[in-house]
Order: structure tokens, then sequence, then C-alpha cells
């Protein structure tokens, strides 16, 4: 409480945004915070021609809702957001792989 | 770490975001009550708009989530936890919580929003996480001011950036690292800390445990969680999370025509002046008689000096009462009364002025990545 006073003290005399609206200036938490993250909480792609390079190559990184959420994008938006996994976040999805996977997020998260 | 460590079950529930495709379920990660999720892997959680009106500090185990990459440690010990400052200073040091607790503890109270909340509103569309407005909170962060430990390592004179990093990395070592740089003049502002409690408790996992830096008036991109290192640099951060990620057109109003290309862009930086309701939804029936309208405001860290409520769409204007001032970073909340009379209808909008002179826009100016929300929040209301 001590500590508290004085800090207050120091922050009005100092006139910072920064101010002490808490009656007493919690301390740093010590020790282990454990926490188990649910993975895709149930979530899978759609099913259909291409799921299985979906589930190979954009699982590594995300869970499925990173597509399904997205509005309908066309062709075109779903070959550079592809494009952008591979090249600006370095996923590893072969050449070979990557029309079969435009076809699939467009037929089944897209438009024409 | 297995799919369904956690039980979730199945969603007891889902709530719908006002645009297309914005079903989300309800469910609740580590430390959090059931929140909207966006996407659980990595996750983004949203806070449902209904959390706002309950108070102006959004609670932690409601505070929205957001990480960029999937290897996020599930367990982290704040006593062993060290914080790296190295780069273009006299001193190298490596400071524990207990270190950091040396300097002068300051509390403030500030809003953190995601770049991108209210991206699924963009019209048009565009890609990338699809929020409504509930990625943002405002809580009361509890730490130690950056510049203070600056200066324990001592600035060089070669010192232009500070950039900060966290435990979080990406699955494949070719993904960009999640780093993030402020200038200098920025980084030793009065009111940027870093901070290990947030409304009086440690950092939920999720939020950072166990500290974080923040940046208040900036959007939340530069919060950096899990603190571990901070690099003062002597150049501009050329690292992809600012050279390329997370940037606005530098062109007026940070807006372009959609389908544009070729404009010069910027980091993004200050937050926009802001308000919302906070009691009403588009569409919403109310019943007649004298209705309480209640929301908050904020911006970049000038504070509010006026909210303005309109009835009709925008044509005519009244002043909303402002709430206690917790300070010009956090929330501010407003209310007006309405009298709903039988079978009328309303085009409610709300309006904030910052003592910047900032005014909300009318119309939302647009770019690609859906930044910068900040348009005049409309609700249209009838009346049984």
């Amino acid at each position: 409480m001590k500590r508290a006073a004085v800090v207050l003290t120091a922050l009005l005399a100092c006139g910072s945004a920064a101010a002490a609206v808490a009656a007493t200036i919690p301390a740093p938490p010590r020790g282990n915070a454990t926490i188990s993250l649910p993975g895709d909480a149930g979530m899978a792609f759609k099913p259909g021609p291409g799921s299985n390079l979906a589930q190979a190559h954009c699982l590594a990184c995300h869970s499925s809702a990173y597509v399904s959420t997205q509005p309908v994008l066309t062709r075109a938006q779903w070959t550079a957001e592809v494009n952008k996994m591979r090249t600006a976040y370095g996923a590893p999805v072969p050449d070979d792989a990557v029309p079969g996977l435009v076809d699939y997020l467009t037929a089944r998260y897209g438009k024409p | 770490m297995a799919a369904g460590a956690l039980p979730l079950g199945a969603p007891a529930e889902t709530l719908e975001l006002p645009f297309a495709n914005g079903e989300r379920p309800l469910l609740a990660f580590p430390q959090k009550r059931p929140l909207l999720v966006l996407t659980p892997r990595p996750p983004q959680l949203e806070t449902p708009l209904a959390v706002f009106d309950q108070g102006v500090f959004t609670p932690n185990d409601a505070f929205f989530v957001r990480w960029h990459l999937a290897s996020i440690p599930q367990q982290v010990d704040a006593t062993a936890h060290r914080i790296a400052v190295r780069g273009a200073v006299r001193r190298e040091l490596s400071l524990s919580l207990a270190d950091l607790a040396k300097h002068r503890p300051v509390e403030v109270a500030a809003v953190n929003q995601c770049s991108g909340n209210g991206r699924g509103l963009s019209a048009p569309r565009v890609a990338g996480g699809q929020w409504s407005n509930g990625a943002m909170g405002n809580a009361l962060w509890t730490g130690v001011r950056l510049r203070d430990v600056l200066d324990a390592a001592g600035l060089t004179a070669a010192a232009k950036q500070v950039q900060f990093d966290g435990l979080d990395a990406g699955v494949f070592p070719a993904t960009p690292d999640f780093r993030k740089s402020l200038d200098i003049e920025v980084a030793r502002g009065d009111d940027v800390i870093v901070a290990y409690a947030m409304n009086g408790q440690p950092l939920p996992v999720l939020n950072g445990y166990p500290v974080r830096l923040i940046v208040p008036g900036w959007y939340s991109t530069y919060w950096v969680k899990m603190l571990s290192s901070i690099t003062v640099l002597d150049r501009t951060d050329d690292n992809f999370w600012m050279k390329t990620a997370y940037r606005i057109p530098d062109t007026p109003g940070n807006s372009v025509v959609p389908g544009a290309t070729g404009f010069p862009t910027i980091p993004i930086n200050r937050m926009r002046v802001r308000s919302l309701a906070t009691n009403l939804v588009d569409g919403a029936q109310l019943a007649p008689g004298t209705r309480e309208l209640r929301g908050i405001a904020f911006d970049g860290g000038s504070g509010i000096a006026r909210v303005e409520v309109s009835l009709d769409g925008g044509t005519t204007w009244r002043d909303a009462a402002l709430e206690r001032d917790y300070g010009k970073y956090g929330f501010r909340r407003w209310n007006a009364t309405l009298e709903a009379k039988p079978g009328a209808a309303y085009t409610i909008a709300v309006r904030a002025h910052a003592n910047d002179g900032a005014v909300q826009p009318m119309t939302q100016g647009w770019n690609p990545s859906g930044y910068l929300r900040d348009v005049v929040e409309t609700y249209r209301v009838s009346v049984a």
C-alpha cells in the first residue's frame, strides 16, 4: 500500500496520461500458466474433389476456418491467396498441387 | 497438442455477425468465456458486442484474441521468462519480470483494437480475418515504461527504431516470425509500457502472459504478446510484418478506389476516432416509451470531446452525455435517451469528435486490407 501511494504521487507529479486508477498496483506474475488449446475444435474442410490437397497443405499452419469464413472469393482471389501462402508465408505447397487446390477452393468456397 | 484436448464439444450456440457468411460458433477457450470463434488455430476470438454494454473495462475472460502464427507456447513460466534488450544499446540486458518491476510501475486505461476490426463490413468485401466490431477491448494495463527499460540499456546515437518479438513462431522456418517495430520517438513515449497485468490480474495466456507491449492509441498489431525481445535497430525495419503486411495507403484519408494498385503505402499507426452503440443492433425492435441508448467512443489518444446521436440517419444531431473519463486512451461511455413513439422507425447514428478535431466520416473509406474502419455506425430500429 505504501508503494502504491508513492507511485500515485509520482504519476500526478509527472502529468502523464498513465494514471493510477486501481487502489493497489498489482505485482508481476510468478510461475507457470498452462493452457490446452483445442486444435481445430472439430472444424474441417468441406468434402469434394481436392479436399485432400487442402487437408495436406492448408492445415499445417491453420484451421479450415481461415478458408470457410472468407467472403465468396473469385478464382483469381483464391489463386492470389494460395500464392501468398507460398511466397509470403513460406508454405511448402508444391507447384503441381496449386491448380487442384485453387479448383477446390473456388468450387467449395468461391465463385468462378 | 491433440485436437479436442479441451472438452469443447459441439458449440452450444452460434451467433450471426452482420455480414454474409458471418455465422460463428461461441466456444470457451482456456481462461475465456464463450467467445465468437473466427478461427480456432491459431486462435482468433471475437468479443460479442453485448459485453461492451456491461462496463467500461472489458473483462479479461471476454477480451478478444488474435494470433498470427500457430506455434504458441501453451505453458509459460513467468519466473523463468526473460526479455532480451539488445541491438543499438550500450548494455545488452536480459530482464526477468522482477528486474522489470524495479522500474516505477504505471497504469493506463487503453483500448486494444485490431487493425482489421470491422473488416467483415468492408464494401466491397476483402479477404482476411472477417471480424465484426468485436476485435477490440479496453483494459487497465499495469507495467513499466518502455522508455525506462531503453534508458537502462542506453540507446546509442544510431538508434532509429525498436523491434519487438514474442514467443510465438510459425510452423515452418520459412514463415516470417511476427515482429513489429516503432520509431524511437514513439517507443519512448510516456504511455508505451511493458505490461504484466491487465485489469489488475495476470494477462490470460491468449492475451500474452506473462508480459506484452502496450502502445496506447495505436492499433494492436504493435502490442506484441509474450514479449521476449526488444531490439534497437539502426535502420527502418524491413521484416515482412512491417514492410509488406499491416500497410495502409499513403493517400488522402488512407483510402483508395477498390481495385486500385500501385499507390504508396505506410505502416498502419494511430487509431481513428470511433463510436458504437452497445445496447442496439441493426434491425432491433424497441418497446415504446423512454429508451436509453448507450455506447462507447475512443480515438488514437487525444481523447473524446463530444459524441452526437442522430435519430434520422444523420440529418439532425444532438449531444449525448459523456460518462466518466478514465483517460484519453480508453473507452469513453456515452448515453442518450430516445422517446420511442409507437409504430415509429428510426435510423440511429452515432458520431464522435476527438479532442484533436477529428470527426467520424459518414462514409467509410476503403483499402485493400479492410483496415481503419471508422464510419459513423447506424442502427435501423422500429418501435412496436
